[in-house]
């Protein structure tokens, strides 16, 4: 492992010789150590990645991988440990340092100016100068530079929010690429995408690596790290468990080692017969007025007993789909027949009478919507279902009952820890989503609306929400799954609908599916012209 | 994962914290009182001794806090639905109007015990009207509830105003009061209270609105913690989508939660209207409502953490006016200052000592070394 001396953490000032190894390590990492209150987040973490090349760190969500790259990035600094970069032993106190060594960081959730144009976006923090004019023109220099070297295409001219995600990332490369960074740490960077952009992104970092840049990649897909990595990390529960060389290693022991013990695929779906129509919908259309359609003329049926997934690349329409069958958003013209009710423009309906009619939904986003993270964890197990008679007695809340409640369903979903009183944001997000699963499949539902069912959640938790998910088909409950993760739709899907600007653009049989022919479909390959260049390098 | 913040247990949250920024305003406060050449320490004992020392000085205090009680809670409750009322000074105005005048009206028509809970209610409506057209302007015209509440403020002072002087003015006197309250109508005095007891107290103006005030914090922790509105109002102030998608509304529970804070507010009209002035009168809400933002902000927004506020807050007041009179180079508008001090480190900076007791608490505790696997 690194040779490093795990004493104090170096001075930036103290300059150490570089060994002359060959080849030199871009990075190297000795003991780190960051604790938050108790919780030791990143426990005596030793990492060496070499130049020029592209390093894997996988671990499930909660591992530490990224308060690692934080630590790398200096948006915190270790409690103990040393960094080199180079060779050299640096302190890392503020991003600005990070970038001044050298390292730039394309976030999971970009740190875009929407309004802004790519260019300014890309100068912005380093203008250089009082007058912006003579920034861009020397940053627009630089940068054509830059696009030219590496294959990153992007019209430095186009307002940034109109550019589809994968383009997005290429404008957070450049920024980093601009202020200089021979070290690249990407966080998930391909969980946006669809498969065709990941193959573009990595054959950018492909160039890259090409040109001697050094790149971090975090992801959970074990996948891409086969792909495309020639080293790879494993992290668990804040320790370093393995380093290995990618050629030396398989998906199935990486997942081991990812969660400690053999993971079993358990996909036997058996098969159910399709029961009666549960939802219909009927040339639904949303977002007439503002002449852009979020949902343009769909038509579906899901039956009892049968599991439909919603495949696409986030942002097509799925979202606003959810939000109308759930009764949180109303729609523009079309009709909807939720479990005999039919709602339409002029007979709209709210999330209660929704629930009442024995739909449960599952939203995409459980920090915004599906919890309320300051409330206890008991708190947010009856959010919807407050009114209920079972939990309050008159105006008042049954503290007791609930609490009871709360924990068997705990105990039923095997959400940790097994307290209810704990803060809701203090809980990983895979018990969050357990916790959310819980409360919703508890009230027995006969349509499920599910949005991401396991997004940001372990190996084991998705096993679990998985089988969760089949058993309620089984049980005849007919579910709706938008899902962004094509395994998952893949996996657990009768039938797939693929949704692209609005519309559904295909229906697939679940058994016929595959992962190629679907992200063709969801880049609308088929259909109309994509926007943006270069999407079908 | 972890989110970089670490949890403070309680006691530190809502005991350390505000006690150690209160001792922040106070050391600049010294500071400013070695400047102008007088000793801190004898100030802070003049002070300690006018709000404590001596019965009649307790009871200011607890005169002065009563209304703060009020006007903190009306802030908490508002804050708890995301709401930052800054109205509390023109709803406590309007309450103490709902009051007179109801007063005015019928405390020569009905026996005492119906009009005392009479005024009461008013008082109470009246605030909670006064707070539910900004509620309404922000709930369902999108209007900021904060400038709508402040103009407010200027629109109940204009009003009453005009009131008093046009229209209330007892007939043969130059001062803008109304006449005042039949005896029966009047709160009683807590020395009056004791006196029924037997116990002999020196006269302040503390009244029997204090023990209103103590009933509303109960009252109050039960609303928010126990029940299903005080459930709806905190999801929708802590996170409007997830209300939205648990089918609470959050227009009705903005107006809900102005109500209940326009109301308490207007208690303090009880307090000032019927227990101390026992007339209508001008500008009795004297800076209580904006006092109350410290207040609930110091509190931590919780009925016990206000009650804690308000009495440091009656100690400044009171203990200031005290030292105001005592010390001659101390004027009456140094001790505004370290009332101001007060407010801005207990209240605008509130924040801003927690990272420093955070780093010490994170050294603290890992000396005792606990070693927690990473249950994320």
């Amino acid at each position: 492992m690194a040779d490093t001396d795990r004493l104090e953490p170096v001075d930036a000032g103290q300059v150490e010789v570089p060994s002359p190894v060959d080849p030199p390590y871009a990075i190297q990492l000795g003991g780190i150590c960051k604790s938050f209150g108790p919780v030791k987040a990143n426990n005596n973490i030793d990492l060496a990645v070499k130049q020029g090349v592209i390093h894997g760190i996988v671990g499930e969500n909660g591992a530490g991988k990224s308060t690692l790259m934080s630590i790398l990035y200096g948006f915190y600094e270790a409690d103990r440990g040393t960094i080199r970069v180079n060779g050299e032993g640096v302190r890392i106190t503020s991003s600005k340092a990070a970038i001044a060594a050298g390292i730039g960081m394309v976030h999971q959730h970009f740190m875009l100016v929407d309004p802004f144009n790519v260019l300014e976006n890309i100068i912005l923090g380093a203008e250089s100068g009082q007058l912006l004019q003579g920034g861009l023109d020397h940053a627009r220099a630089k940068l054509e530079h830059l696009k030219q070297e590496y294959g990153l295409h992007v019209d430095l001219d186009a307002t940034t929010s109109e550019l589809p995600v994968g383009e997005q990332q290429r404008v957070e490369i450049l920024k980093a690429l601009y202020r200089d960074a021979r070290i690249l740490i990407l966080d998930e960077p391909t969980g946006v995408l669809t498969p065709q952009e990941t193959k573009q992104l990595f054959a950018i970092l492909n160039a890259l690596r090409r040109e001697g840049v050094t790149i971090i990649l975090i992801t959970h897909k074990l996948r891409e790290i086969m792909a495309i990595t020639d080293s790879v990390s494993v992290m668990r529960g804040g320790e370093m468990v393995a380093h290995r060389d990618t050629a030396n290693t398989s998906r199935e022991e990486l997942a081991e080692l990812m969660v400690g013990r053999k993971v079993v695929d358990t996909t036997g779906r058996g098969s159910v017969t399709r029961g009666p129509v549960r939802l219909r919908v009927e040339g639904l259309s949303d977002g007439v007025k503002q002449s852009l359609l979020d949902l343009d003329d769909l038509n579906f049926d899901v039956h009892a007993g049968e599991i439909v997934g919603i495949a696409g690349v986030s942002g097509n329409g799925q979202s606003q789909l959810l939000e109308i069958l759930s009764g949180i958003r109303p729609f523009d013209t079309g009709r909807i027949v939720l479990n005999g009710r039919e709602i339409s423009p002029q007979a709209p309906i709210d999330p209660n009478e929704v629930r009442a009619l024995k739909v449960a939904h599952v939203p995409e986003d459980r920090h915004r919507r599906g919890l309320v993270t300051s409330f206890s964890a008991e708190e947010s197990a009856i959010l919807g279902y407050h009114d209920r008679d079972r939990y309050s007695r008159g105006a008042l809340l049954d503290h007791e009952h609930i609490n009871s409640e709360c924990h068997r369903l705990m105990e039923a979903f095997d959400v940790r820890p097994r307290d209810p009183k704990i803060r809701s944001a203090n809980m990983s997000g895979g018990n969050q989503q357990k916790l959310i699963l819980a409360r919703e499949i508890d009230k027995d539902p006969e349509i499920l609306l599910v949005g991401q069912p396991t997004r940001g959640v372990d190996i084991g938790a998705i096993e679990f929400i998985h089988g969760q998910l089949l058993a309620l088909r089984q049980r005849g409950c007919a579910v709706v799954m938008v899902s962004v993760e094509l395994d998952e739709i893949m996996t657990l899907s009768d039938r797939i609908l693929v949704m692209f600007g609005g519309r559904i653009v295909a229906e697939v049989d679940g058994k016929d599916a595959d992962e190629k022919m679907l992200g063709l479909m969801m880049a609308n390959a088929h259909g109309e012209a994509v926007h943006g260049e270069g999407i079908m390098a | 994962m972890s989110d970089g913040s670490t949890a403070l247990p309680r006691w530190i949250d809502i005991g350390l914290i505000p006690i150690l920024n209160v001792m922040m305003a106070l050391v600049v406060s010294g500071l400013i009182i070695v400047a102008i050449g007088e000793s801190p320490l004898e100030a802070v004992q003049i002070m300690l001794n006018g709000a404590f020392g001596y019965e009649e000085g307790i009871g200011y205090t607890l005169y002065y806090a009563t209304n703060f009680v009020f006007t903190g809670l009306a802030v908490a409750v508002a804050f708890h639905a995301g709401l930052f009322n800054i109205g509390g000074e023109g709803q406590a105005y309007i309450g103490g109007l709902g009051a007179g005048l109801t007063i005015l009206a019928l405390d020569s028509l009905l026996p005492p015990v119906l009009v005392v809970p009479l005024g009461i209610l008013a008082a109470g409506l009246f605030g909670a009207a006064w707070a539910s057209i900004p509620a309404y302007l922000q709930a369902y015209r999108g209007s900021h509830i904060v400038i709508t509440t402040i103009m407010f403020n200027f629109i109940a002072s204009a009003l009453m105003v005009y009131l008093l002087v046009n229209v209330l003015i007892k007939p043969g006197q130059m001062s803008p009061e109304s006449r005042e309250f039949e005896a029966g109508a009047q709160l009683p005095f807590m020395h009056e209270i004791l006196g029924w007891f037997g116990i002999e107290v020196a006269h302040s103006p503390l009244n029997a609105s204090i023990i209103w005030a103590l009933l509303c914090c109960v009252g109050l922790w039960f609303f928010i913690w126990r029940t299903r509105w005080g459930y709806e109002i905190r999801a929708v102030g802590f996170n409007e989508k997830a209300a939205v998608y648990a089918g609470i509304r959050p227009a009705k529970m903005v107006m809900l939660a102005m109500f209940v804070s326009g109301a308490l507010a207007g208690f303090v009209g009880v307090n000032e209207v019927m227990g101390v002035h026992h007339r209508l009168l001008l500008n009795f809400t004297a800076g209580y409502g904006f006092t109350g933002i410290a207040v609930s902000l110091m509190g931590r927004n919780h009925p016990f953490g206000i009650v804690m506020a308000s009495l440091l807050f009656g100690l400044l007041y009171q203990g200031g006016a005290e030292l105001a009179f005592e010390v001659p180079t101390i004027t009456r508008e140094l001790v505004v200052v370290i009332q101001g001090l007060v407010i801005l480190f207990s209240g605008a900076l509130a924040y801003m000592s927690t990272p420093w007791v955070t780093w010490v608490y994170v050294r603290l505790t890992r000396k005792s070394s606990v070693v927690l696997t990473g249950a994320t």
